[in-house]
């Protein structure tokens, strides 16, 4: 069934990511691909792996923004502070409240767990029609031209239930591997739990709200950062604006006066 | 968005028919076409035909079109669910009306008013998949269903004033055409002057929720090569010519044919045909071009983590 359950689920489960520790280093993308090759969802296929344009499927992507210094004061007690800063930016499924590609599923394929709100595809049930990745607003979706099907990630559904496992595993493989812990895992519709006191502490908060999917998924704002408020805003500027040709006297003085 | 050709043919092709069934239904009902068996025959093969051309092509895109049966299951949620079921409805009242009009030479009133609720209820959801999805702000517009409506009536009406002409009776349908036709011009241009006034409501600043607008912006990508996101929904080209594009689905597509079509009042059969016979090539050209802009120009909130602005 496509249509979302009924009643809200009694555990919301999710990750909360925290952009101000992370540092780009795309090991929970390696580590992902590396359980969910072999995991409820696999193969993650790859094409043309070692050509010059290999593509494939990843359920985590890594992007890295950066954002301008405002220059205002209400600026710096924000995100970018008063000068620019370099953020990455770990981006997978947020498993949605309110999930537009589980709802324009045709077939029953995709569908949102009732008991821990996990938004899963049955492989078996897709007809590859790829409406679900346009109904996504956030790219979470990717096809498997292989297999013919939608793939997604599962939260390590196949590893945070298994009883095989020493407990402290049970959680995703992306938040096992974090070597700077800046993402966790656990239930965001119980106020207790960790992750919810973090996201009250630090202000988490959703991407592309506007859209209304209520994304379970949180983000951590980089925190200010110390000092900021002594910098002079320096605007950013694209190198190509920045005089071609210039004296290497006058380069040297202008260099030793910007000190 | 990147523009499947199964989809750009199927949504034309299948509105196109859908219009013509409609026409037949409407008019049929009310006792303004010839009522000749082989009128009958000609038409609904036709419209049947390219209804189901289109049906069949829009599975040429799945990944798995031998489990393509299974999409008529979850019309509760989906309009492409809604669509497939409206679409296997519509061969109902479509056959039951054809047979009775080409065995009886009748025309079964009541079969032709719900033959036009059930075409435009198709056309109707085939719209909607894609003016469902609120990640797409330029198909998630109240003058999408309408274009698709007024497009494939239009096509429809063109392809009746042959059959009516070839027959020479019932309704003058040229006068129709020339009509819808305009009508669906003038949904265009109104589509188009929204979409290029529109302010995007998200931007790299609320998918990534750091900083303001304009100052926040797309460093490394995930990876070095284009991925299935990219190249799905990150279609550039259609931008770049969309209008030239624009001017030649509207001359094309509608104010050719329609002129054709008018013309065609005013001429002896032989010659007429030949003009209606130019005004369908016209309008197909032009509608495929239509729908390949209506994809291509159509932005996806995705493309704001690899490197759009706004959407």
């Amino acid at each position: 069934m496509t249509s979302l359950p009924e009643n809200p689920a009694p555990r919301r489960l999710g990750l909360v990511i925290d952009l101000d520790i992370c540092v780009g280093c795309h090991a929970c993308a390696v580590n992902c691909k590396e359980w969910n090759s072999g995991g409820h969802m696999a193969p993650l296929t790859d094409l043309n792996a070692y050509g010059d344009a290999p593509r494939g499927v990843w359920f985590n992507r890594i992007h890295t923004f950066e954002v301008e210094a405002d220059g205002s004061v209400e600026a710096e007690e924000g995100v970018g502070g008063s000068c620019g800063r370099t953020v990455h930016f770990p981006k997978s499924c947020l498993h949605c409240e309110t999930p537009d590609c589980v709802t324009v599923c045709p077939t029953g394929a995709s569908y949102k767990r009732a008991e821990d709100g996990i938004v899963l595809v049955n492989e078996a049930l897709c007809i590859g029609c790829k409406l679900c990745s346009w109904a996504c607003p956030y790219g979470a979706r990717e096809f498997d031209e292989d297999v013919g099907v939608m793939k997604k990630c599962t939260l390590c559904i196949d590893k945070i239930y298994n009883e095989n496992l020493p407990e402290a595993d049970r959680v995703p493989a992306c938040v096992a591997t974090c070597p700077t812990h800046a993402r966790h895992f656990g239930d965001l519709a119980d106020p207790q739990s960790d992750v919810s006191i973090l996201v009250a502490e630090r202000g988490g908060y959703d991407l592309m709200p506007e859209l209304g999917y209520r994304p379970t998924n949180k983000y951590l704002p980089p925190r200010p950062r110390q000092g900021d408020a002594a910098m002079p805003a320096l605007p950013m500027q694209p190198t190509s604006s920045q005089p071609a040709k210039i004296h290497p006297f006058l380069r040297w003085v202008d260099n030793l006066l910007s000190r | 968005m990147h523009p499947a050709y199964s989809v750009i043919f199927f949504t034309s092709a299948s509105g196109g028919g859908y219009g013509l069934l409609f026409w037949l239904g409407l008019l049929g009902a009310g006792s303004y076409l010839p009522t000749n068996r082989w009128f009958a025959v000609f038409a609904f093969t036709f419209a049947l035909l390219m209804v189901s051309a289109g049906l069949v092509a829009s599975t040429f895109h799945l990944g798995r079109p031998e489990r393509a049966w299974r999409a008529f299951s979850q019309w509760r949620s989906s309009w492409l669910s809604r669509e497939g079921v409206m679409s296997l409805v519509t061969y109902m009242p479509a056959g039951l009306m054809a047979i009775v009009w080409i065995l009886y030479e009748r025309i079964l009133s009541w079969v032709g008013l719900l033959l036009c609720l059930c075409t435009l209820l198709t056309i109707l959801c085939t719209a909607m998949i894609y003016a469902s999805l609120k990640p797409i702000r330029r198909w998630r517009h109240p003058l999408t269903p309408v274009g698709y409506l007024m497009i494939g009536l239009g096509s429809g009406a063109l392809w009746l004033s042959c059959f009516t002409r070839l027959f020479d009776g019932g309704l003058p349908c040229a006068w129709i055409a020339f009509g819808m036709l305009l009508v669906g011009a003038a949904v265009k241009l109104l589509y188009w002057q929204d979409i290029d006034h529109e302010r995007p409501v998200s931007t790299a600043a609320t998918a990534t929720g750091l900083g303001d607008p304009g100052k926040v912006r797309l460093f490394a990508a995930p990876h070095t090569s284009e991925n299935y996101l990219q190249r799905e929904m990150a279609f550039q080209i259609g931008r770049k010519h969309a209008g030239k594009l624009r001017r030649w689905s509207l001359v094309a597509g509608f104010l050719v044919p329609a002129l054709l079509a008018l013309l065609s009042r005013f001429l002896p059969t032989g010659p007429a045909m030949l003009v209606l016979l130019l005004a369908v090539i016209s309008n197909g050209i032009g509608v495929l071009v239509e729908r390949w802009l209506f994809f291509a120009e159509a932005r996806h909130t995705v493309t704001l983590y690899y490197g759009a602005d706004a959407a």
